[in-house]
């Protein structure tokens, strides 16, 4: 359940990156990715629909899925010459049956 | 023999199905609270908190987002009491607790998160719920709900605090 963030660019979801100071402001930034499960884990995913409880797999997935969105919202930070993004904010939205959408949106900027 | 075997199928398999999700899901729930405030327990202390900006006298050395998250299903026998309950109205019991092991569960693996990084504290945490597509793809029920937590994780550039 980490979120890697490659050494140059540092991300948060308040207004600065605690300690730092803002000295220029970029814009913003974001991220998706659309995934669907597959089968398999969908009809597993089924039979635990019997018993309830945690979907290991869905978990698995969105945790995968929110990541690339991560990293996306990064690399295109990072294209600008932005050194950290602030204020980032994440939006799951299922869209069609199976599929859904996770998005990561923030702040590019340069901190000191 | 025949309409006998079929009436068997026809309801006393659903109605056993009903039973063992019931029993089943109650004794995993019950082992999930307890493993819920053990890790509770275990984490006093550990400063979360839900506040934008910063304790003035937090001193901070590095950051970072860390998040934790977990996707439940609604089960059998949970979705028929809901059906029943939603004809009369009013608090349905049985989704409260699934809601909210999932909500603390998330918040945990936050936690966990931020202590494996070898931070010292979690600010600005946030929580998001939200609901996925159907499995089945007949526009009936929920396939799960995702429960969401993060926050920006802080190490302490010293602990004069």
């Amino acid at each position: 359940m980490t979120i890697s963030t490659p050494p140059s660019i540092e991300i948060s979801n308040t207004e600065t990156i605690p300690g730092r100071r803002i000295v220029e402001f970029y814009g913003v930034v974001t991220g998706n990715t659309v995934r669907a499960k597959h089968l398999g884990k969908d009809i597993l995913a089924g039979l635990k629909n019997i018993v309830g409880g945690e979907l290991k797999a869905y978990t698995e997935l969105l945790q995968d899925s929110r990541n690339e969105a991560t990293q996306r919202m990064i690399e295109e930070a990072r294209s600008m010459g932005a050194n950290a993004v602030v204020n980032v904010r994440f939006a799951t939205s299922s869209i069609s049956q199976g599929a859904a959408e996770l998005f990561a949106y923030g702040t590019a900027v340069r901190v000191e | 023999m025949g309409q006998n075997f079929e009436l068997l199928v026809n309801f006393g398999l659903p109605l056993i199905l009903i039973v063992v999700a019931y029993f089943v899901g109650s004794l995993l729930e019950k082992r999930h609270y307890q493993s819920i405030r053990a890790r509770e327990a275990e984490y006093f202390g550990f400063p979360v908190v839900t506040f934008d900006t910063m304790p003035e006298d937090w001193r901070v050395s590095s950051s970072n987002l860390v998040d934790g998250s977990v996707v439940v299903s609604l089960d059998y026998f949970k979705r028929i009491i809901a059906g029943l309950r939603a004809i009369v109205g009013g608090r349905i019991r049985t989704y409260e607790p699934l809601l909210d092991r999932a909500r603390r569960e998330a918040v945990l693996r936050m936690i966990e998160s931020a202590r494996r990084q070898g931070y010292d504290a979690v600010f600005n945490v946030r929580l998001d719920t939200s609901r996925l597509a159907n499995a089945r793809g007949n526009g009936e029920g929920t396939a799960g709900v995702e429960m969401l937590a993060y926050g920006t994780a802080v190490k302490f550039a010293s602990l004069v605090r």
